[in-house]
Parts: C-alpha cells; sequence; structure tokens
C-alpha cells in the first residue's frame, strides 16, 4: 500500500469500525480464558477495539515519519503486519498496568487472541477486498472520504 | 450506429477543411466524405484504449456507443512487440507490480494470486508478502498480462468496438464535439477517408516514436548501417546470433530497465552457448551509491546504476507523491518531476550476481563517458570515442552498439498531436507534452459540450505523473471515466455496482 497520513488514519478507523466490529461480535463469546457476562464481555471488546482506533492515530504518525525515510514512500505489506507486535505489546502493558480504568483488566489469552484475528482481518481486507467496493481507494492514498 | 451520411463527390480532404481549425457539419459534407455518428470514439487501439474502454463498459456505457479507431488488431500487439525486442518474451517477467492489472481495474486478486492459483506455487505469496524487503519485487509473466487481456477483451465485446484504420486528425466541430478523420484499410472502404462525428474522443497513441541518441543516429545515416547500431526497442537479435558464432564485443548504451534486459540475454547466452562475449557498458550518469539531495529524498544505487523497483516511485500511483503533484503547477511542477526521475533499473538479485561475475571474470566492463562520435574503423568495426568526466578517453572497439536509452521522440512528430497543436487549442506541459487536466482533458480544445481527452505517455509532465504505465492508465481511465459521469454520459460508479461487476469479471459473464 501507499498511503498518505490522511489516507492511513481513515483506512484504520474504517476498517476497525467495519471489518474489526464485525470480528469482535463473532469472536468475543469464545475467546479463551474470559468470564462474566456477555454483555461485559462485549462492551470490553468493542473498548479495546476503540483504544486500537485511537492510539493507532498516534501509531500512524509515527508510520507516516518513518516512512519519509524510505524514497518511494510506500509502506510494504509486510510492515503493515509486523506494525501489530509493538502496537500490541503497547496497548497489553497500557491494560495490564491500569493506565486504561475504563477498560477491565483483560485475560493474556483473550487480548492476544482477539487483537490479532482482528489484525490480521483488517490487514488481509486493506491488501486487496478492500478494492472490490471502493475503486478509488487505493488511488487516494487510502482515505475513505 | 446511424447509419452513414454518404454525399457524391471524392471524399478525401479538402484544402479547404486542412486550413480550417474548426468544421462544419456542410464543410465535412462538401467534401464527400462518409460521415459516422458514435458518442464516444478512442484513438489508438492500444493498452490506453483498451483500459479507458474497459472501465466504461464496467461503469455501463453500452459497446454499441463506443468506437475505438486503430491500425492494430489486439490492445496488446504493440506492447507485446517491445516487450519481445526488449528481450521480455511471454515466458519471461514484465516489472510491473502484481496488483496492476490491465485486465482488472480492482487489481483484486493480484496477479500473483491468480499464478500461486495456476502454478500452484505458495512461494509466489511468501515473494509478495516480503517484497521489497527480503526478496525483489514480485512481477507478473508477460504471458499472463497478455492472456488475462485477452480474456477481458471477449468479456467487454471489444472487437465489436474495433475500427480498422489509420487516423490522421481530429478537428474541432462548430456546435460542439469533434470529427475524427480515418484512413480506412485500402480496399475496404468506397472512399480514401471517413469521418467520425462525436461528443468525446480519447486518444491514447502511444509513444510519438523512438529517438536514437544523436551520435548513433549520424552513424546510422552516414553508414546506412541498421544492423550493427540498433535499438533495443526494434528486432536486434541478429546481434544474439552473430555472436552465437564467433566471440564478439558489444557496447551497451543506457542504464535504465532496457540495458538491464539486453545485459541478462547477454549474460544467459554467454552461460548458455559458452561463449566469449565482452561486453562495454556506457552510462552517460554513473551511479556510484545513494543519490538525492535529502535524506528524505534519497534513491539508492551503485555499479553506475540508479535502483528503483519500478519505472516511478511507488507513491505516484495512489500516495504521497501523487498527491503531492495534484496540487503544482508550472516550474514547481517540473522540478518535482526532475526529482523523482532520471533513468532508473530495479536491484535484482540475479542480475548483481551476473554483473559481479561478469566483472571479476573481466568480460563486463561498465565505464562513465559520453559519448562524442562513432565510427567504423579500419577492419569495419565499430570504434565509439567516449569521454569520461574524469578527462579520460576510452575507445572500444565493438561489433555492434545496443542503444537501451529508450528515448523518446518529441510528440509534434506524431502527426495528431501535431495537429491538435496546431489547429486543436491544445499546448504543452511543463515538460513539453500535452497539458491536460486532472481529469485528463486536453486543456484548450474544448469544443462545446464535447471534451478531448488524452493518456498515456504524450500527457507525461502533468498533474498525475506515472501516465505511462498500466496502473497510470487506469487512474486516467477512472478521472475520465468519473468525469463523463459529470457529464452525464454515464453513471458514476459506486460500491454496489463495483462489486457486483467484480463478481461478474470474476466469473467472467459479460458487463
Amino acid at each position: 500500500m501507499v498511503p498518505t497520513l490522511a489516507g492511513r488514519i481513515q483506512t484504520r478507523l474504517f476498517l476497525l469500525a467495519t471489518v474489526g466490529a464485525v470480528i469482535t461480535l463473532l469472536i468475543v463469546p469464545v475467546l479463551p480464558g474470559s468470564s462474566g457476562a456477555l454483555g461485559d464481555r462485549y462492551v470490553n471488546g468493542f473498548l479495546v477495539l476503540a483504544a486500537v482506533a485511537v492510539l493507532g492515530i498516534a501509531w500512524e504518525l509515527v508510520y507516516h515519519f518513518l516512512m519519509q525515510f524510505r524514497w518511494e514512500k510506500d509502506w510494504p505489506t509486510l510492515f503493515g503486519l509486523l506494525t501489530l507486535v509493538p502496537e500490541g505489546l503497547l496497548l497489553y502493558f497500557l491494560l495490564r498496568s491500569g493506565a486504561v480504568d475504563f477498560i477491565d483488566p483483560v485475560p493474556s489469552a483473550a487480548f492476544w487472541t482477539h487483537f490479532i484475528i482482528v489484525w490480521v482481518c483488517v490487514w488481509l481486507v486493506a491488501n486487496g477486498p478492500m478494492r472490490v467496493p471502493f475503486i478509488r481507494w487505493r488511488f487516494r492514498g487510502g482515505r475513505v472520504l | 450506429m446511424a447509419p452513414p451520411h454518404v454525399p457524391a463527390s471524392a471524399g478525401d480532404l479538402t484544402p479547404e477543411l486542412l486550413g480550417t481549425s474548426e468544421w462544419s457539419d456542410q464543410l465535412v459534407a462538401a467534401a464527400g466524405i462518409p460521415m459516422y455518428d458514435i458518442p464516444f470514439l478512442t484513438v489508438g487501439g492500444g493498452m490506453g484504449s483498451f483500459v479507458t474502454l474497459d472501465y466504461l463498459r464496467i461503469y455501463g456505457v453500452p459497446a454499441s456507443q463506443m468506437r475505438v479507431v486503430s491500425n492494430i488488431d489486439t490492445p496488446w500487439q504493440t506492447y507485446e512487440f517491445l516487450t519481445r525486442c526488449s528481450q521480455i518474451p511471454r515466458s519471461e517477467r514484465i516489472r510491473s507490480d502484481s496488483a496492476s492489472r490491465p485486465d482488472n481495474i480492482w487489481g483484486f486478486p493480484s496477479y500473483a494470486l491468480q499464478e500461486t492459483w495456476t502454478d500452484k506455487t505458495p512461494a509466489y505469496l511468501w515473494q509478495l508478502l516480503t517484497e521489497p524487503l527480503l526478496n525483489d519485487y514480485w512481477t507478473p509473466r508477460a504471458g499472463t498480462v497478455f492472456q488475462s487481456l485477452e480474456r477481458e477483451a471477449k468479456r467487454i465485446d471489444y472487437w465489436d468496438m474495433l475500427v480498422k484504420g489509420q487516423v490522421r486528425m481530429v478537428r474541432r466541430r462548430a456546435g460542439g464535439g469533434y470529427f475524427t478523420v480515418v484512413t480506412p484499410p485500402e480496399g475496404s472502404a468506397p472512399t480514401k477517408r471517413v469521418i467520425f462525428r462525436s461528443r468525446f474522443v480519447h486518444i491514447a497513441i502511444g509513444y510519438p516514436g523512438l529517438k536514437f541518441l544523436p551520435d548513433l543516429q549520424e552513424f546510422r545515416t552516414k553508414h546506412g548501417d541498421y544492423q550493427h547500431v540498433v535499438n533495443a526497442y526494434e528486432p536486434h537479435e541478429q546481434v544474439y546470433e552473430f555472436l552465437k558464432t564467433r566471440p564478439g564485443t558489444v557496447v551497451i548504451r543506457g542504464g535504465g530497465i532496457v540495458a538491464s534486459r539486453v545485459l541478462q540475454r547477454l549474460f544467459d547466452d554467454r552461460e548458455k552457448f559458452r561463449l566469449q562475449t565482452q561486453i562495454v557498458h556506457i552510462f552517460r550518469t554513473f551511479v556510484t551509491g545513494s543519490h538525492g539531495p535529502h535524506v528524505w529524498a534519497r534513491r539508492k544505487g551503485g555499479d553506475g546504476w540508479a535502483y528503483q523497483g519500478f519505472n516511478y516511485p511507488k507513491s505516484v500511483w495512489g500516495g504521497q507523491l501523487k498527491a503531492q503533484m495534484r496540487k503544482l503547477e508550472g516550474a514547481e511542477r517540473a522540478a518535482k518531476y526532475k526529482e523523482m526521475g532520471g533513468t532508473n533499473t530495479p536491484y535484482c538479485r540475479r542480475w548483481q550476481e551476473q554483473m559481479r561475475a561478469g566483472r571479476s571474470g573481466g568480460y563486463y566492463h561498465p565505464v562513465q563517458g559520453t559519448v562524442d562520435r562513432v565510427e567504423r574503423g579500419s577492419d569495419g568495426r565499430l570504434v565509439s570515442y567516449v569521454r569520461s568526466s574524469d578527462g579520460i578517453v576510452r575507445e572500444p572497439v565493438a561489433d555492434y552498439i545496443i542503444d537501451c536509452t529508450g528515448l523518446e521522440a518529441d510528440i509534434a512528430e506524431h502527426r495528431i498531436y501535431d495537429d491538435l497543436l496546431r489547429h486543436g487549442g491544445a499546448y504543452r506541459n511543463p515538460v513539453g507534452r500535452l497539458e491536460v487536466e486532472r481529469h485528463f482533458e486536453v486543456k484548450g480544445t474544448a469544443s462545446g459540450d464535447g471534451v478531448l481527452y488524452a493518456s498515456g505517455s504524450a500527457t507525461l509532465g502533468g498533474y498525475f505523473p506515472g501516465v505511462d504505465t498500466f496502473l497510470g492508465l487506469q487512474i486516467a481511465a477512472q478521472e475520465i471515466a468519473d468525469d463523463l459521469a459529470r457529464r452525464g454520459f454515464v453513471r458514476r460508479m459506486g460500491p454496489f455496482r463495483s462489486t457486483s461487476q467484480w463478481f461478474k469479471w470474476a466469473f467472467n459473464s459479460p458487463v
């Protein structure tokens, strides 16, 4: 993908709100290690998703800055996948440390399963199927609007 | 199409027509040239015309509303000729991104997914995942591209829209729209010319022509020798055949993708047939390492070459560079073109190995220099007088010289552009080619409610840089289709039609 800054942020928000939301709806009931009422688990799952989106805006600024060192101003497919490691770790430690106190502490297995599945699905959609309904998206640096 | 209005007289261009920039219906009728009405006409019939028709057919324009005038039978004919000459037969891979598919406006599934499936080779997916970091860019086979184009051309009824002929000129029509003058193949029509009257015309006639390096052109003209001094874009198989019969020396000029391809062929033949070929490679600009004005604008390079995956930095097709260039005018735009321009070739691991072996084996000699002149030596071989920037003058003697610089002729060398510049109101952009709008309308050529569009190499220097590439042609086609939608010729395609049309593509059913 060859994003612009606005395109990065819009794509992230759009795909988390669509693909991310659908995946969350589907997998929260079967996440390993989680307990409590299903309703509470859903609230928590969506709060985690929202945290990925909000923190993600800051991450995208970092990626955009790093991309400037690339002659082609591109963002290789592999980067889009591997950035799950720093993003996942940061969010995990923030949740664990209680820094984000309106999200209940999530069991590790539940967090990582949820996070990785959402991430990989969003990444897969961004690398192909997204272009099927949105034929102008890739030519606009990933802007949806 | 409406039946032609056939008048009685000769049916050729009259001095009055030639001298008038804007024609009336009466003026054309008086010349006795048969006239056909067609709302949208594309001139060229190569990749640019095809991709534009493909977009419009998928947007919903019926085949009966469009025609393509061309002197070739298939949209890929010229492209295939040029790739074959420059050493890419169908089995070899072209320099193009996996998701740039002229037969599929969505670019999904990409060529890599398709070839993974047909070749049953998951390794392609690994390469796609790790390009360009751990691997070279994955690129499609020329054959894959041509086969997919054929399938799509059938699907959109391309050949129902094809009219064979040579376009002579496009002139504005009084009252709106354009007249396109066509010379049909001999014997196929009762008159020497026919005319199409249309509201919309699209010109995609490709490269105006090849241009040779001046010293090589001079040699060819002086000696009438078109066998030993050749351009890589013309058939030059005799070079490789000669080298199989006896040891010889070849001079290569140029540092781009075509030079890489020709080198690979020479190295491959050397290995396969145990030849003794010596190669002298002359770079006018010899790149020794990373280069560029700024840490944020630095391209990799070495051993003479500037390295870049594709013929433009990737972000011209949709990222930052595309967004920036869209806002620039005049000198600023020209400067941006200059900054990202320059001849380059991909860093390909196999080529690197071959060149390393050639340098250490003493049969590949890359040198920096400009060539003052080429002369015939006393033994009939070719002597190049090469002056390097450090003042050293070399005089390599060769059996053949291959011009791989890929210089393009001026747009005015093509009579259609020449006529547009003289009579159509078109003018040049900051880099000397046709100035077009962001939606690829040729500036200055509007005619009533009619619009003249152009795409391809002639429009390089505009608000969008990657015009002479597969994806660039599709970007232009999308801009044109959306502009036609604004003008009410077709409905703008939204997510639902796009998705349903994608399924039709996938199942190969008509649009």
